[in-house]
């Protein structure tokens, strides 16, 4: 570009144009350039990552079970206010459709009801059976037809849990996922004390995260120190030591722990010789195996961004501390630890976000009480084929971990995020 | 850090006792790895030590499985092609990222990294709930896709740390010298940022090796992959060509960990030079 002066005192370029109009452009040219380079990956993500999580949370507010089965009845039980009885309009449209469902749909939906009252879903079924009988009775006696069939008909709950079943949107998953429901006034309460199981579940995973960061950090915290002040030629040897942990899979470093912990193995077998203990102690499918295992796989995630903190800082603060009179300790928490809070703060960060999501390894070295609630979302998913729950528990799930991940983007910065 | 002429008995205690504290950690660190190697290598079926005898017999049940070889060449193509994948739309990415300052670019930045963020399960029951509509599920295909997703980010971090310390005028004279964008790219750009993109690339490569999580949402039975086979086997039975296959596996992480070393140092040699 040859900039020469025009007529009017303005920068030109050799074609003519204002320099200013063409750098303009250029400027502009970058930034389309910019965006298009990203946009592959941006819409790649988009539809195979944004797209399919959303979906799924969605499934936290679906509840389409009784919908899809019984749309009759649904929209019936919908309009009834929830008091007492419904009318016998509405329990002749549901034996009507009890009579001609499909049986996926019908297994769906009565799964579905089960949920609510446990023995429904058999109920249900033992009605179904005898339907074509209940829905040529007249209106005045389908009521006592019911209850002829199973006499839990005669209890208000149960119609109450089809009514609470029949909006194809809701908030029964969610509320479940926090043991609560709503009753017949439709006031939120919390469920009966053995369904109440995913406020532990919660807050047992906001514990293990909890303490394998804080044990993380009382591990990481030596060895990053001594890795900043030994000579490179060391450190650089024994960084080793910390990165191949960190490379190696995290299902192999689950096995040898079971390998070390179970009671055949190599730490009951040398503590036993050592006369530690007398017999093999539980190491493992309890809390401190999962500990171990998990402060173990995680501890690399803790060391590197300190020490990488650790590194930058000049080893001469300590000294100058120590020749003003401080003992270690003092010059190492007043002068030598604020400057590493960056590094701890993205150490900690990241280990307690990481941790929130933890499945394979508290699966296989935890007992039941170690369960956190990734393992519950899989069960939920697989096992049990409760979408509904599953995907309201992700919600839960996923909001503690952006919660964390918000804090960690204002303190740390998300262009930090180094992995090696 | 040697001890100063002015340290007291105290200081010279605590120099102690802080390394050796240090070494228990280092220990804690290394041990697991390295200790159950050798098992795998033992004549009975037993994981104690000291071993009988030693034997290759483990890595014979390994390599003469059909099960365990199909998860093996499984776990290769699945990661080579999610590699691939990844590689090349992250490095597309981070150079649109660093090459100028756009408005919403930190949103992007968050979306792009988010797979690393989000609980991996919650991925992988998305990515199964929604592969099933399209009929992806249990197909290597639907594993390479989801790999890849898993593994870029690693590759735009890595790429975008090389990008950083990137001199742009070198761009400007390919082009003033008539080079035109692309060879501009594949003659200068590339090679100077081909170590950040190889690193990005190993990391995006050691997240689908290892991956297990999706691969247990999206894997059949027929199309296992390696990990996938191991964890079957782990909740099984804890046999022996178990530990065979895990030492298989931290050889490989030893070879990939040397391979980034020697990256890291070539580019820090090189920065040494050109400050």
């Amino acid at each position: 570009m040859v900039a020469t002066t025009g007529s009017h005192d303005v920068m030109r370029t050799a074609d003519g144009v204002p320099l200013k109009i063409k750098l303009r452009r250029a400027e502009r040219m970058r930034k389309v350039w910019a965006i298009a380079l990203v946009a592959p990956l941006f819409l790649f993500l988009v539809v195979g990552f944004i797209l399919p999580i959303i979906s799924l949370l969605a499934l936290s507010v679906e509840d389409p079970d009784l919908t899809s089965g019984f749309p009759r009845t649904a929209e019936v039980f919908q309009e009834w206010d929830g008091e007492g009885f419904p009318s016998p309009e509405a329990m002749a449209t549901f034996a009507e459709e009890l009579s001609v469902a499909e049986r996926g749909q019908f297994g769906r939906a009565a799964k579905r009801l089960n949920y609510d009252i446990s023995g429904f879903k058999s109920m249900v079924k033992k009605t179904a059976r005898q339907s074509e009988q209940l829905a040529l009775l007249p209106l005045d006696q389908i009521h006592d037809g019911f209850i002829k069939i199973d006499k839990d008909w005669g209890d208000p709950a149960y119609w109450y849990a089809i009514k609470n079943a029949s909006s194809y949107y809701t908030d029964y998953y969610l509320l479940w996922s926090l043991d609560l429901q709503r009753d017949q006034e439709r006031e939120i309460v919390g469920v009966s004390p053995d369904r109440a199981i995913y406020v532990d579940v919660l807050l047992r995973t906001i514990e293990i995260s909890f303490a394998v960061t804080l044990l993380c950090f009382l591990l990481g915290l030596p060895i990053a120190y001594l890795l900043a002040t030994l000579p490179t030629r060391i450190s650089n040897l024994l960084l080793i030591l910390v990165l191949l942990p960190f490379w190696t899979s995290l299902l192999v470093r689950t096995t040898s722990w079971l390998v070390l912990l179970q009671n055949e193995g190599l730490i009951n077998d040398l503590a036993l010789w050592l006369g530690l203990w007398n017999e093999p102690q539980e190491l493992i499918r309890n809390r401190f195996g999962v500990y171990v295992a998990m402060v173990h796989i995680l501890l690399p995630f803790m060391v590197l961004p300190m020490y990488s903190v650790m590194k930058t800082i000049n080893p001469w603060h300590m000294r100058a501390a120590a020749s003003l009179g401080a003992p270690g300790w003092k010059a190492f928490l007043k002068v030598y630890f604020p400057q590493c809070m960056p590094g701890v703060a993205a150490g900690t960060l990241l280990v307690f976000i990481l941790s929130l999501g933890y499945y394979i390894t508290p699966a296989l070295v935890g007992g039941p009480g170690d369960q956190m609630v990734s393992y519950w979302i899989v069960q939920n998913m697989g096992q049990t084929a409760n979408w509904g729950l599953g995907a309201a528990l992700s919600c839960v799930l996923l909001l503690l971990t952006l919660v964390m991940f918000f804090i960690y983007n204002r303190f740390v910065g998300v262009d930090r995020l180094k992995v090696n | 850090m040697a001890m100063p002429s002015y340290a007291t008995t105290l200081d010279r205690i605590w120099y102690v006792t802080f390394r050796v504290i240090c070494c228990l950690i280092f220990a804690f660190l290394i041990i697991p790895i390295i200790v159950i190697m050798p098992l795998s290598f033992n004549s009975e079926p037993y994981f104690t030590y000291p071993m009988p005898g030693f034997s290759l017999r483990w890595y014979g049940d390994f390599f003469s499985s059909p099960q365990w070889l199909l998860g093996l060449q499984n776990s290769i193509i699945v990661g080579v092609f999610a590699t691939l994948v990844a590689t090349v739309l992250g490095t597309l990415a981070a150079l649109g990222l660093n090459r100028a300052e756009y408005a919403g670019k930190s949103t992007i930045l968050a979306v792009l990294i988010s797979p690393i963020i989000v609980p991996i399960v919650i991925t992988a029951a998305g990515m199964f709930y929604f592969y099933a509509k399209v009929g992806l599920t249990g197909t290597l295909a639907g594993l390479v896709f989801a790999h890849a997703t898993i593994g870029v980010p690693f590759v735009v971090i890595t790429v975008s740390a090389t990008l950083a310390g990137f001199d742009y005028n070198l761009i400007r004279a390919g082009a003033s010298l008539g080079g035109d964008p692309l060879r501009v790219f594949f003659k200068i750009t590339l090679p100077l940022i081909l170590p950040g993109v190889v690193a990005g690339a190993l990391f995006a490569f050691i997240t689908s090796w290892d991956e297990l999580v999706i691969a247990i949402f999206l894997a059949s039975t027929e199309e296992h992959t390696l990990p996938r086979r191991m964890w079957s086997g782990i909740r099984e039975l804890l046999s022996p060509t178990i530990m065979a296959v895990a030492t298989m596996l931290i050889l490989t992480s030893i070879g990939l960990m040397i391979v980034m070393e020697l990256l890291r140092r070539r580019s820090e040699r090189l920065r040494g030079i050109t400050p």
